[in-house]
């Protein structure tokens, strides 16, 4: 059982609140917790997403001396709302020369996958909806199948833009996904495990060297994977701005060449989806990036202090309601959110300021350089882990 | 820009192609290329240009312009309604630069007759030239960068922009079609303070340009890579193609009327010319970044040595007479009446008159019988003959090539189909 749940019980005996729990704890009642979880992170990326549309396109505006989306809510913050309901009151094209069957299921391929790998991410030590022991490997699985999307998209419209896009997509994203896949691997080699939650654990149990392990603010920095393998963070990080064909990769969608890309022929809620879906797929990139290189929830050990001190409190206080781990969670998910933002403020960055690759320099960035130096490191991994061993 | 920079054989993906025998290029037995219609509306044809690609892959096999959906027969309008009402209408040619094309039209019709303006309306008139060549080289810049995916650097130079347009607001009444020229003069003189707001403003753009553009763009290895080498247009044929402005220097060939055929006093200006070595997309890039700070440096001198006195010719068949004047005298009323009704008197005559406008040479071939119309009125334009190139840049370029190689060439379709 999720400790935090044990917890939950063990706080409360009785009232309409411990019977509630008692039916999400009882171990047969174990899908009625998952299907909570689905649903809450089913209703918060698309949340998270619209917040982001607001972000970025406040965040360009920021960058390039305008105001940006101001009338809708304070600071424009409901403009995606506004957008969402314009979406959906749209004509919902479907042309006639297009493939209907895949032509309606590429939208949707462009959502789901980013929102089944969001289950796999931890976003505190006993916040996920499945820690799977293959965590990397089902993240991956999934997000290839992102690719399905932008391809299907392009080819199901059967017209030459998205057709071009469509392409692009494809040949980038394989070519991308070796890199990633390698950088990935390194992790793995010195982390010894598949699992997210103990990569993470891995960053923040201190440093190693020479079989003694530093415990000091200086060893819990440098802990962190982003310093053990800051070549692999930056090809894991360039390939996946690749993987989500976000700015200056987005080759499928290069608004200036190929009129909108892969997503031309669509409209109405299904190039919402797409939209989202691209979204989605930069909070998974980003996620991804935060559990293997940036300590997932943790944050130097500093986010111990304050559950430590919780827990003593409580512990001396036996009146007062006793939840570190409530504490713990709350914060954990915050200290996560936190890098999140960072990151995603990273990917916005970047496409503001960036011009395009050709599809052609982004094919010997791919397989001639991001390639040989992620074969390289991984290598060197492997050397130094066994050295060190 | 002296090193070795990469050409169209260097490409795995464009060197299987030979350039030679384009017969056999353009064969296709199997049937495998796909024909791409780009444009007439397309975010990167800026306007209504239309391309028809034929494409191996992303690989351009066979590029054909297709010109003409502007088109509005503005040849005719002149003929039509006489030269001062025709003025207008040369706003709406290279919209980005409108005061500019109020200028060359004049002076191609002054040109007939050789009247020449006095010394502050020549100087007016380059000052408003400059700032049309910056205002338009600062979009053409901003185009470009957003063509090639910095979407920012446009938002910048719009900014910029912006202050211009409140310039011309300010001496003009219009932010975008201008209409200040008449035949012989200016519409009105300078507003108070205007000249000094310029001069601060000439001042500091070369600073803003290199913060704003250079510092995105430059150097940027994105930016470098997506330029250098691309649509490369060597000296002979950009010579052989009659490629004028910015589109011809950058191919490395020293011409700009201003210094070879010297009009409106700008023999007296210090300025250089920049010629760019390579002929690619990038070298243009930069020529247009140091003709803004030459424009600048040229403001700035016009504004130092503005002299005073009238800023139309005196020739009242020609220009307007003072309007207490004519109120008070009958010699003035008649020639007000005659030149608004009937137009400029200008005796039969014909000449072509060739004026470096932001795109190139804007080009006025004005044949004058006697009467308020031109008998025919003949435009050479700059965009529509740089646009000529298209085939020959696009050979074996790819397809985002396109976009760099048009926002290169910078041209505006107002323009070209008149």
């Amino acid at each position: 059982m999720n400790p935090l749940l044990a917890q939950l019980t063990a706080a409360e005996t009785d009232g309409w609140w411990a019977g509630f729990q008692a039916f999400f704890v009882a171990p047969e009642n174990a899908w009625a917790v998952s299907l909570l979880l689905v649903l809450i992170v089913g209703k918060t990326i698309p949340g998270m997403v619209s917040l982001l549309v607001w972000v970025e396109r406040r965040g360009a505006a920021l960058l390039q001396d305008r105001l940006g989306p101001n009338r809708v809510g304070p600071f424009g913050i409901l403009q995606s709302i506004a957008d969402l309901v314009k979406f959906i009151f749209k004509e919902d094209v479907l042309p006639g020369h297009v493939n209907k069957p895949i032509f309606l299921l590429a939208p949707a391929l462009a959502v789901i996958p980013p929102l089944v790998v969001l289950s796999f991410i931890p976003w505190g030590a006993n916040v996920a909806i499945a820690d799977v022991d293959t965590g990397i490997l089902a993240c991956f699985a999934f997000s290839s199948l992102h690719v399905y999307s932008v391809s299907l998209g392009g080819w199901a419209s059967n017209s030459k833009y998205p057709l071009l896009g469509g392409v692009r997509a494809a040949a980038q994203m394989i070519s991308y996904e070796i890199a990633l896949g390698l950088s990935a691997l390194s992790v793995f080699v010195i982390a010894g495990t598949l699992r997210l939650h103990d990569v993470v654990m891995f960053q923040t149990d201190g440093l190693t060297i020479a079989g003694t392990t530093y415990d000091a603010l200086w060893a819990r920095i440098l802990d962190w994977n982003l310093f053990k393998q800051p070549l692999g963070a930056i090809i894991f990080l360039i390939a996946g701005f690749a993987e989500t064909n976000r700015h200056p990769f987005d080759m499928p969608e290069a608004e200036s060449e190929l009129a909108a890309g892969y997503h031309t022929e669509f409209s109405s809620m299904k190039f919402a989806l797409f939209f989202l879906g691209e979204y989605a797929a930069m909070i998974v990139m980003s996620s991804l990036f935060i559990v293997m290189y940036l300590g997932g929830w943790t944050f130097f050990g500093v986010e111990n202090l304050l559950t430590d001190w919780v827990a003593e409190y409580g512990a001396a206080n036996p009146g007062w309601i006793n939840w570190p781990l409530i504490v713990e969670a709350h914060l954990h998910v915050g200290i996560f959110l936190g890098k999140l933002a960072f990151l995603l403020w990273f990917f916005i960055w970047v496409r503001w300021s960036l011009p395009r690759f050709r599809y052609d320099q982004l094919m010997s960035i791919g397989w001639k350089r991001l390639l040989p130096a992620s074969l390289l490191w991984f290598a060197l991994t492997a050397v130094g882990v066994a050295l060190v061993r | 820009m002296s090193a070795a920079r990469p050409t169209v054989d260097d490409n795995p993906l464009r060197n299987s192609m030979t350039s030679g025998d384009s017969s056999a290029l353009h064969a296709d037995p199997d049937g495998e290329y796909m024909t791409l219609n780009m444009g007439p509306s397309h975010p990167s044809t800026h306007g209504v240009l239309r391309i028809v690609l034929d494409l191996d892959g992303e690989v351009i096999i066979r590029a054909v312009p297709d010109l003409g959906y502007l088109h509005r027969g503005m040849e005719k309008i002149a003929e039509t309604y006489g030269y001062n009402k025709f003025i207008p209408y040369t706003d709406r040619m290279d919209y980005l630069a409108p005061i500019s094309n109020n200028i060359a039209v004049a002076m191609g019709i002054e040109a007939v007759n050789g009247i020449v303006l006095p010394p502050r309306g020549q100087a007016i008139r380059v000052i408003c030239c400059e700032l049309a060549r910056i205002s338009a080289h600062l979009l053409g810049l901003g185009a470009f960068a957003m063509d090639v995916g910095a979407m920012t650097v446009f938002l910048y130079t719009f900014r910029e922009r912006e202050v211009i347009y409140d310039f011309m607001e300010s001496l003009t009444g219009a932010r975008f079609t201008v209409s200040f020229t008449r035949v012989g003069g200016l519409a009105r003189d300078l507003p108070d303070g205007w000249a000094e707001s310029v001069r601060r403003f000439a001042e500091r753009i070369p600073k803003t340009v290199e913060t704003d553009i250079e510092n995105m763009l430059t150097t940027n290895r994105i930016w470098v890579d997506r330029l250098q080498g691309v649509g490369v247009i060597p000296k002979d044929v950009a010579m052989s193609y009659g490629m004028t402005g910015p589109c011809l220097r950058g191919s490395g060939v020293e011409w700009d009327l201003r210094k070879e055929q010297p009009y409106l006093g700008y023999e007296n200006y210090d300025f250089d010319v920049p010629v760019g070595e390579h002929g690619d997309a990038y070298d243009r890039y930069l020529c247009r970044i140091e003709e803004i700070k030459q424009s600048a440096s040229i403001i700035q001198q016009a504004i130092a040595k503005l002299p005073d006195g009238p800023i139309s010719v005196e020739d009242h068949k020609v220009t307007l007479p003072e309007k207490t004047k004519v109120l008070t005298s009958m010699e003035e009323l008649i020639h007000q009446f005659m030149v608004v009704t009937e137009g400029p008197a200008l005796p039969p005559g014909e000449r072509y008159f060739g004026f470096e406008n932001p795109k190139g040479e804007l080009g006025f071939y004005v044949k004058t019988d006697g009467t308020g119309r031109p008998h025919r009125l003949r435009m050479r334009a700059p965009s529509f003959v740089n646009l000529g190139i298209i085939p020959y840049a696009f050979d074996r370029a790819m397809v985002a090539d396109t976009v760099a190689i048009l926002g290169s060439l910078d041209f505006v379709m107002g323009e070209c189909d008149r």
